[in-house]
This record gives C-alpha cells, sequence and structure tokens, in this order.
C-alpha cells in the first residue's frame, strides 16, 4: 500500500497531466470534505448544535465496515459468489446505518435532554462524546495500529487516459458524494424534508404545524452521522487511507475549513466549501513539494486552514452563510 | 368544542401571567378574545396549543377541554392532529420557502394525499391570490398576502378550530376588510375560529360572542353585539366618546375615571 502512494508520488513534473490527475485527487479528497461538511451543516441548521463529535462518528462508521470486511467477512462468507465490491458495498450501507442509529442515540441521551441549556454545554458535551469515541475506537483498533478495511476499488487499480491518472477509488468516492447530494436534494423536497427545512427556518412555527421538534432533531442527528460515516469509509478505503486507524476522525477535522467557507448553514455552501478545500490541500502538496525546505514536510495540512482564515476576513459568514447566523 | 377553565399559566416558574381565565368556543362559533398589549391573549393560545414549553412557560391550575378530551397535557403535534391549527402572531410564514411549501407543511399532520389535495383546493379557492404565487419564495409576497398564506398553511391540516392571532396586524384597512370576510367564509365552512384581536371593531362585528382580557384575567364576557352597544368597551376599545359619539376632553374627565380599569 506504501507502494502505492510512492507510485502516485511520481507523478511528478508540471504538465497538463499532472494538473489534471491531481485535479482529480483534490476533488476525490474534496468529496470525502463535502461528505463531512454536509454532516455538519445538517446537524447545525436543525438544532444549531455544532458537533465536535462528528469526526469520531465517522470513524465508528467506518470501523464498522472494517469489522465487516477484514474480521468477520461479512456478507461475503455467506454469498462466496458476490463480486468483493459488491459484498464490501452491502457492508458499507449496514455501517452507514448504523452509523445513523449511533447520531440518534447521541441526540436522545445526550442533546435532548440539553435543549434549552446553553448552547456552549451543547457543544462541550459533543466534544466529551469525541473523546469517549475516540478512546473506545482506540481499544478496539489497537493505539498506533489499524484495522484494515479491504481494498474494494483494488489498491492501486486505475486508467490511464492520456496520461491522465484516474484511480478507481476515487471515481468511487466522487461519486458517493455526488450520489448523497442528489439523495439529499431530493429529501429535501420530500414531507419529511419540507418539515426539517421549516423547522430550521422556525422551530416554533413548524411545531405549530404538528412538526415534532424532537423527532427533525433525531433525523437530523441520523443523516448528519450517516454522511460523516460515508465520508469516513471513503476516507480509510486505499490509497487514500490505510484502513482505520486513529487518524480517521481528523478528516471530520479537517473538513471544518470547508463550513467556514462555504458558510455554516448552507448546504450548497457545504459542497462548495468541501471541493475547494480538497483541491487545494492536493494541489498545494504537490505544487509546493518543491519548497520542502522552507515550509517543512506537511505543509499542504495547513493550507485548508489557511484558505479559511483568509475566507474569514473576506467574508466572515462564508460564501452562502446567512449574516445573522452566530458565528463559532 | 373548545373549555378553558380555571386556566393559570406561570412563566420561567414565577411570572403569573394568567390568573385563572375561562373561556368557551361552541361548534361553528366565531369568539373573539379582545385585550390590549400584554393582557395575555397571546399566552392563552400558545397554552391551547400546547407551545408554552418553548417560551418556559408552565400552566400551573385549571384545564382545557378539546372535543371533551383534555389536552393541556398534550404535544404540539398531537393537538394539531386533534384538530386545532393556529395561525401565530406576526404571520410567522417560512419566509425561505416556496408558498407550495409552506402550505404542504400546514399538511404535515395528514397523511391522506387525496384529503391534502382536498385541503388545499379548498384553500386556493379562498385565497385566490396564491395560486398565481405559488412558486414564489414567501418572504417576497405582501404583507396582506403573507397573512393570507399563514390562514391557508392552518388551513391545510384541515382543522374544526382554527385560532387566529391578531390577522388584522400591520395590515391596510382595505385588507382588514378582505381578512375580516374571509374569515366568515372558513367559519361558513364549518369550522370554529376563535379570533384574538386588538381590532375591536372588526373582530366584534363577526363574531358571535366577545371575552375582553386585561392583565391575565377575563373583564368582561357576552354576545358581540351586547359588547359592540357597551359603554366601557366603546370608550376603550372602539374610540368612541359619549352618547353622541363626540370626543370628551381628557381634562374633563375625573382622576379614577381617567384611571379607568376594567376590574376597579
Amino acid at each position: 500500500m506504501v507502494r502505492s502512494m510512492i507510485i502516485l508520488a511520481q507523478v511528478g513534473g508540471s504538465t497538463l497531466e499532472t494538473l489534471l490527475t491531481k485535479l482529480l485527487d483534490g476533488m476525490a479528497l474534496g468529496a470525502i470534505y463535502t461528505l463531512m461538511a454536509l454532516g455538519f451543516v445538517i446537524i447545525y441548521k436543525s438544532t444549531q448544535v455544532l458537533t465536535f463529535a462528528h469526526g469520531s462518528v465517522a470513524a465508528v462508521g467506518a470501523y464498522l465496515v472494517a469489522y465487516f470486511v477484514t474480521i468477520i467477512n461479512w456478507p461475503g462468507r455467506y454469498l462466496t459468489s458476490l463480486p468483493v465490491t459488491l459484498s464490501f458495498v452491502i457492508s458499507a450501507i449496514v455501517g452507514v446505518a448504523a452509523a445513523a442509529v449511533v447520531g440518534i442515540v447521541i441526540e436522545r441521551m445526550f442533546i435532548r435532554p440539553m435543549v434549552g441549556q446553553p448552547l456552549f454545554s451543547i457543544v462541550m458535551i459533543t466534544l466529551g462524546i469525541d473523546i469517549i469515541l475516540r478512546t473506545l475506537l482506540g481499544d478496539f483498533v489497537g493505539q498506533g495500529s489499524q484495522l484494515d478495511i479491504g481494498a474494494p476499488w483494488g489498491i492501486f487499480s486505475v486508467t490511464k487516459i492520456n496520461g491522465v491518472i484516474i484511480p478507481h477509488s476515487y471515481v468511487a468516492t466522487i461519486v458517493a458524494a455526488a450520489a448523497a447530494v442528489i439523495v439529499l436534494a431530493l429529501f429535501f423536497r420530500s414531507r419529511t424534508g419540507t418539515a426539517m427545512r421549516a423547522s430550521a427556518f422556525d422551530q416554533e412555527a413548524a411545531m405549530a404545524q404538528g412538526i415534532s421538534a424532537g423527532r427533525i432533531f433525531a433525523l437530523a442527528w441520523a443523516i448528519g452521522a450517516a454522511l460523516a460515516a460515508v465520508g469516513g469509509i471513503f476516507g480509510s478505503v486505499p490509497p487514500r487511507g490505510f484502513g482505520v486507524n486513529q487518524t480517521t476522525p481528523f478528516f471530520a477535522l479537517r473538513a471544518f475549513p470547508a463550513i467556514i467557507i462555504g458558510g455554516l448553514d448552507s448546504i450548497i455552501g457545504a459542497v462548495v466549501g468541501g471541493f475547494t478545500i480538497g483541491i487545494a490541500e492536493v494541489m498545494a502538496g504537490h505544487y509546493l513539494s518543491q519548497f520542502t525546505d522552507t515550509l517543512g514536510i506537511g505543509f499542504n495540512n495547513i493550507v485548508p486552514y489557511l484558505v479559511m482564515m483568509g475566507f474569514l476576513l473576506v467574508k466572515p459568514y462564508g460564501l452562502f452563510g446567512t449574516k445573522e447566523i452566530r458565528r463559532v | 368544542m373548545l373549555e378553558v377553565a380555571n386556566l393559570e399559566v406561570v412563566y420561567n416558574d414565577v411570572i403569573l401571567v394568567l390568573s385563572g381565565i375561562s373561556l368557551k368556543v361552541e361548534d361553528g362559533e366565531i369568539v373573539a378574545l379582545l385585550g390590549g398589549n400584554g393582557a395575555g391573549k397571546t399566552t392563552t393560545v400558545r397554552a391551547i396549543t400546547g407551545l408554552l414549553d418553548v417560551h418556559e412557560g408552565d400552566i400551573t391550575k385549571g384545564k382545557i377541554e378539546f372535543k371533551g378530551e383534555s389536552i393541556e397535557k398534550m404535544r404540539p403535534s398531537a393537538i394539531v392532529k386533534s384538530g386545532i391549527t393556529q395561525v401565530m402572531e406576526g404571520r410567522r410564514i417560512f419566509a425561505e420557502m416556496s408558498v407550495d411549501d409552506n402550505l404542504r407543511t400546514g399538511a404535515y399532520t395528514n397523511k391522506d394525499k387525496a384529503s391534502v389535495l382536498a385541503a388545499f383546493d379548498r384553500v386556493m379557492e379562498l385565497f385566490p391570490v396564491l395560486k398565481d404565487r405559488r412558486k414564489s419564495t414567501a418572504g417576497y409576497l405582501s404583507g396582506g398576502e403573507q397573512q393570507m398564506l399563514a390562514m391557508g398553511r392552518a388551513l391545510m391540516a384541515s382543522p374544526q378550530l382554527l385560532i387566529l392571532d391578531e390577522p388584522s396586524l400591520g395590515l391596510a384597512p382595505m385588507l382588514v376588510q378582505q381578512i375580516r370576510d374571509i374569515i366568515v367564509g372558513i367559519n361558513e365552512q364549518g369550522i370554529s375560529v376563535l379570533l384574538i384581536e386588538q381590532n375591536a371593531h372588526m373582530a366584534l362585528s363577526i363574531a358571535n360572542r366577545g371575552y375582553i382580557m386585561e392583565t391575565g384575567k377575563m373583564v368582561m364576557d357576552g354576545a358581540a353585539q351586547k359588547l359592540l352597544g357597551d359603554e366601557d368597551v366603546q370608550e376603550f376599545y372602539l374610540g368612541l366618546h359619549g352618547e353622541e359619539g363626540e370626543r370628551k376632553s381628557f381634562r374633563d374627565v375625573k382622576h379614577y375615571k381617567r384611571r379607568k380599569r376594567w376590574l376597579s
């Protein structure tokens, strides 16, 4: 697996092919950030809570999938003729559903009793949940080690078109994010989705229409957690990641600049911000690699935050954010 | 149909807002609930529709019955399902959403597609203005249209009792007339109406009965015609002074009369 990263890194030079290859890489990373950011935004819009437990929920989802695939070989064990990819997708769907349940449990156990309390307390609670889940993850995976999640799209299966390298795994990531965006768009037109938008806009008026605020809260956490899990899974699948480990939750933290750029309360903003950050990070990693002596290793990791700070100076509410929204 | 008895409401555990009010809405009636600012009209509505929680309010005494069933402990969604909807004070439409989507949220509790469509047709018949604006963003409608949208939204749940909290607020006199006629039209469809108003003249002109509240108490009730003819109501709410309608100089009013309140 390490070898695959070397191959990717070897696409050197500054040709057009390299640019396109890196652009695709950035879009795939951006797709993961988009998924994470969408979860953040949906939970924030519906409950006004900025959750810090997002990354660990994502890791829990990814861990479950890794558990299915690597440890108990489910459902491949029973359906031996099933292609590996399809078997993985089935485990992934179950893992995402389980993450949604985790989201509902968090909402019911920790967030619902706090409704009406200062937002700061609630945000601190999510931070506590994050620490608990991360510790549990460390116990299950093992400190410093990782749980393989399989390689459903090959470790380094690529298609080369005119010198542009297209890893299949990245295509799958982008397709999954696109599918998530489309499903969300359709959902927000449905009866429940409309109710959710109404509740986000004016909760009391929505309650007066017979919309149960509690149900909307639970639903928002379920959707948010599911989106996080999808992001977490694709962040763990090679060659992007090497299975689930203690750094998996950091994808959510790195998606943070995305929601700041897009605006905390904007779905479109999450998509735009997610892709912007992903592409910026990959491009910086490639084109600034020659300045490693000056900038140091891992400069690309702070690029999202630099972009975020630049945006905060010019547009404090993000590209699509509502002005009245309280800043965090 | 709706019976509120001896209702006492306290905000934040200490602020007594309603001290034992009672009111009744019979089947097919329009009942007006009048009172000045801070009288407790909106709190009464919140108590009936279960929205006190949002404002840290509690019912500490008394009961609210709808169709013989006690509803004071029910959740807002259950109350809507049982047949009471409201048009909130200040309209509170979902400004970012389209007119259609606003109406759809109103029908949230109704899962039966055919009856939602029927309700939609009824709303369009009552408010033809909304027909041309179905796709437009609700926030861009004029004040009158927004009020109609709010009323249409409340009607989408096919209620048996409609509570209107100050529908004439901030509307031009012509529009107030129009809203008044629409309320009569809604009532003619067999829907009972509890009309909360500061515009006493408008409310009493269409109501069967009326109640007058002041600082959390009911101070007067009776047939609308009787209230319209009452000297005190005329003086305090309708701005008519004296028998011939001539204006009384404030200087001529005795000190205790200037401070006159309903109970003193």
